[in-house]
């Protein structure tokens, strides 16, 4: 689908006219990523974070297939192959770097992502679909990311993976032949580290496959823009190329300098030292703690400390164990039903003065208290404080943003993005092409907006 | 001015190259020569790492190798011929330096000075690298009493020299030099 | 509607779970609670600061010494080797520290490997070739462990990545031996078991491992610079430096021209950017 003034493909040669009768493929990404794709023309930088996403994965696939080269998959030898990598293979130090730092980059931007997503509310309807394929790659991703961490058989390694599979024994009954089953064996070993290879070499190929339906449902819709208005005439977009394509290509520009700032003179700042002591089943780090990207998910596991009882009779209904495992679980399943939680009409965070002011001072201060203390030692105030943090976290989704979609008087829509852009007197020059019928014509105007960016 | 349509026809190539054109081209060739940059690492990283390519050395002992006998040993992980020659080998091997050959090399010049009984050649056919026989006992030697590989039947003579098959050259030579009367030190 | 009020429902579920069975007895806990115990070590842990002077590869412009890497090697191979491996590390890679190769060779030769007879196919030992790695000390962890009081010292070819601000805890490791303050120690009750050493820059202070710098003058220096103990200490610390990441400084050196050439095509996107957007912009006022 498109908006009735998108540009057709208009093939020029001989060659791509044959092209186009037995294969589109130009075709296609003409009206994916090209100049037949109409997208608003208000879009802020917070828009960069798809690109740079799509760009973070095949970043990661490039890397990680070469870095497969020279790694094997055996207790025995792979923090050795990992050094023979760092130390014997041309530029294979460059390409570990990037292939480390460039997962946490990858968490940075889907992060800012999610985030864009939250204040624009980008989830809701007709988005939803977007949304819920951007849960599963995201699911996806920590999967990747876990197994992957595995990989360098260094002591983090080797107790993330015993740590996280046995989260599975919170689950009663089959919790601890299923961490057995997950493991193949008591403990991780050769057949864990094996089948986590073999996996990590797997998922992002199905997260790529995952990023292609996402990208699909937003080429139904299209995108949407930061006054939340959708689009209603020709003025209001502008075609993807070269418009966003040169936007983008400055937004990777400035990732670029970020990300090869941190490969080449912070490489290990966002890792831990324990990970270059190799792996040692009889002897636990200090403290032990996931990836950053992590932290505020293990921050909610380790809130609940307290096994839920019926007072005074001592019986144990859930024990405190699998409560965490629950909550931690829930803190991003909850992000499933957002769509039919926030049944606001308006969009954007900009006219929701309401939801703005939890979204600043509640949402993104808690976020970062439990990526702060999900890191922490497990000693007070830190658990208490992830307590705190991670009751409003559920309170947030579950709670607040149904009332405040209730009750909340929306500030006045601008009639169109053009008009947001442009103030009203100019919009109403603007010819006007194209249009859709308009469905949430916007109430009211506000002259004064000017574009996000 | 009409600014608020998405008008795109003043980037459209049709004009030519026009000069506000050149910061696009140049801001696309930079593009174009960091990412074809990005393929350095990543395809040089195939080559041999440091390790192996590292000069190593491999330690022969001759001494206890009989006129007629050879060993084989492993250099840079591949095999490793060593033979020494009886003398009627010696005679006939220098008899054959005249004659009509693929790869025309000399007895002298493929041993030592005052070794010309030890003969030391890679394990390895020049046709396509299998490994000839008649390094050990009983194997076949092939026509010229030397060496003969089973794969696509190439016959080399007793100094290791292609007479016959399909290989393009004699088998190699590695550099080695003699530590002593009876260690040889290959590579 | 129905989703919304499940939600509802959930989320003030969870939150009274977490509130009146977690948080409201570790509030409990905090306040009236017995104070958490600390370890009497903690009172006489310090953080190591590392030499004075810094290294010479610190900072994004930093480069090896290569002197002060051939004494630090030196200060490895008298002392440090005699319990700690350096497994990652081969002779050859000494190359790198600014021997030629002829001296690459020497210093092998002058190490003992372990090899097998080729006659008898027995293990016995060879002197060593730049293609071999450095030798263990202890033949497996057991050995090791009963040869030193149960600590198994670490192999050192990662040790300043494997700690946090490795190169600086190296160096002041070293040179954080000596005595706790009695007074103090007879108040928390701390005492050093037999068998261990007060370090206070080691994470529980007491360490297993014998001051290893022990006197100056302990290792001659081949370049004749004074060996006091800071001196090796340091030289060690950035010897230790280059076996953990030998691409450092290459490293940092690659970093730059990227980053600059980034810096240049960015610019350049930038203004490719604006320009094509330049028709679309409103004007201002």
């Amino acid at each position: 689908m498109s908006f009735a003034w998108a540009k057709q493909y208009q093939p020029q040669s001989a060659f791509t006219k044959w092209l186009d009768e037995k294969l589109p493929f130009p075709r296609l990404v003409y009206n994916a990523v090209g100049a037949g794709y109409p997208v608003p023309r208000n879009l802020n930088y917070m828009w960069n974070f798809g690109v740079l996403a799509g760009f973070c994965l095949m970043l990661q696939i490039v890397t990680g297939v070469v870095l497969a080269m020279h790694y094997a998959a055996n207790q025995a030898v792979a923090f050795g192959t990992v050094e023979h990598i760092m130390r014997n293979v041309n530029y294979g130090w460059m390409l570990r770097y990037a292939h480390a730092n460039g997962a946490s980059f990858f968490f940075i931007v889907i992060y800012l992502h999610i985030f864009r997503g939250f204040f624009y509310s980008s989830y809701k309807a007709p988005r939803e679909m977007i949304w819920l394929l951007g849960v599963v790659i995201f699911l996806l991703m920590m999967a990747t990311a876990f197994m992957g961490y595995v990989l360098p058989w260094g002591q983090m390694s080797f107790w993330g993976a015993q740590v996280i599979t046995g989260l599975f024994t919170a689950i009663p009954l089959v919790g601890e032949p299923l961490q057995v089953w997950l493991l193949g064996g008591f403990a991780p070993d050769n057949a864990a580290l094996n089948r986590f290879f073999s996996l990590h070499f797997l998922l992002p190929f199905v997260i790529a496959g995952v990023v292609i339906l996402h990208i699909w449902a937003l080429h139904i819709p299209g995108s949407s823009n930061p006054t939340g208005v959708e689009v209603k005439q020709e003025s209001d977009t502008v075609p993807f190329h070269p418009y966003y394509t040169a936007k983008d290509g400055f937004g990777l520009g400035v990732f670029m300098i970020l990300f090869t700032a941190m490969v080449f003179f912070l490489p290990n700042a966002l890792g831990h030292p324990d990970n270059y002591i190799e792996a040692n089943p009889l002897s636990t780090p200090a403290l032990i703690v996931p990836e950053w990207y992590f932290y505020p998910f293990y921050a909610i596991l380790r809130a609940f400390t307290g096994d839920l009882t019926i007072p005074f009779t001592g019986i144990v209904l859930i024990p405190a164990k699998l409560l965490g495992v629950i909550a931690m679980f829930g803190s991003i399943l909850v992000w499933f039903i957002l769509p039919w939680l926030d049944k606001s009409p308006v969009r954007s965070g900009h006219y929701r003065p309401l939801f703005r002011k939890f979204f600043w001072f509640g949402l993104i201060p808690t976020m970062a208290a439990l990526f702060y203390l999900g890191g922490a030692h497990a000693e007070e105030p830190y658990i208490m404080l992830s307590q705190i943090f991670t009751a409003y976290y559920f309170m947030h989704f579950l709670v607040i943003l149904p009332i405040i979609s209730q009750i909340e008087v929306p500030k006045p829509l601008p009639f169109s993005i053009t008009e947001a852009v442009l103030g009203k007197d100019k919009a109403a020059e603007a010819p006007r092409a194209g249009t859709v019928d308009g469905t949430d014509a916007g109430t009211a105007t506000d002259g004064s907006l000017q574009p996000a960016e | 001015m009409a600014i608020n349509t998405a008008d795109t026809s003043a980037l459209s190539t049709d004009e030519g190259v026009r000069r506000r054109d050149w910061i696009h081209i140049a801001a696309l060739s930079t593009a174009g020569v960091g990412g074809a940059s990005l393929l350095f690492p990543l395809i040089s990283q195939m080559a041999p790492s440091e390790d192996v390519l590292a000069a190593s050395s491999t330690d022969v002992d001759v001494g206890a190798i009989q006129p007629g006998q050879s060993i084989k040993t492993t250099f840079r992980k591949q095999p490793l011929f060593v033979k020494r020659l009886t003398p009627e080998e010696i005679a006939a091997a220098k008899k054959d330096d005249a004659a009509d050959m693929r790869d025309p090399a000399t007895l002298a010049s493929r041993t030592k000075e005052g070794h010309e009984d030890i003969l030391i050649t890679m394990g390895v056919c020049t046709h396509l690298g299998c490994v000839p026989l008649g390094a050990a006992e009983g194997e076949n030697k092939g026509e010229f009493g030397g060496y003969f590989c089973p794969c696509h039947g190439s016959h080399y003579d007793v100094a290791g020299r292609i007479r016959k098959g399909p290989a393009p050259l004699n088998l190699k030579v590695p550099e080695y030099s003699f530590s002593s009367d009876t260690v040889v030190r290959v590579g | 509607m129905s989703i919304r009020l499940g939600g509802i429902i959930a989320g003030l579920a969870i939150t009274l779970v977490l509130v009146l069975w977690s948080l409201a007895p570790g509030v409990y806990n905090f306040a009236f609670g017995p104070a958490p115990e600390k370890q009497p070590s903690y009172a006489f842990y310090e953080h190591g600061e590392g030499p004075a002077n810094g290294f010479s590869f610190d900072g994004a412009f930093g480069k090896w010494d290569y002197a002060q890497l051939q004494r630090g090697y030196q200060v490895y191979k008298e002392v440090c080797s005699a319990c700690h491996s350096l497994k990652f590390v081969a002779f050859r890679n000494l190359q790198d520290l600014g021997y030629t190769e002829a001296e690459v060779d020497a210093e092998a030769a002058s190490w003992t490997v372990p090899g097998i007879d080729p006659a008898t196919g027995e293990t016995t030992t060879r002197p060593g070739e730049p293609t071999d790695y450095f030798p263990m000390p202890f033949s497996n962890a057991i050995a090791a462990a009963a040869a030193n009081n149960n600590a198994i010292p670490p192999d050192l070819s990662l040790i300043t990545k494997a700690r946090h601000d490795g190169s600086n805890y190296v160096y002041s490791l070293l040179t954080g031996y000596g005595e706790a303050d009695p007074a103090k120690a007879a108040k928390v009750g701390f005492e050093t078991p037999d068998g261990l050493y007060f370090n206070k820059h080691f994470p529980n202070v007491n360490i297993a491992m014998a001051p290893p710098l022990a006197v100056d003058g302990q290792v001659t220096f081949a370049d004749g610079t004074a060996s006091t103990i800071p001196q090796m200490a340091t030289d060690v610390a950035a010897f230790l430096t280059w076996t953990a990441e030998p691409s450092l400084v290459e490293r940092k050196q690659t970093g730059w021209f990227v980053i600059g050439f980034l810096l240049f095509a960015t610019v350049l996107a930038f203004l490719s950017y604006k320009q094509i957007w330049a028709g679309l912009k409103p004007k201002k006022g």
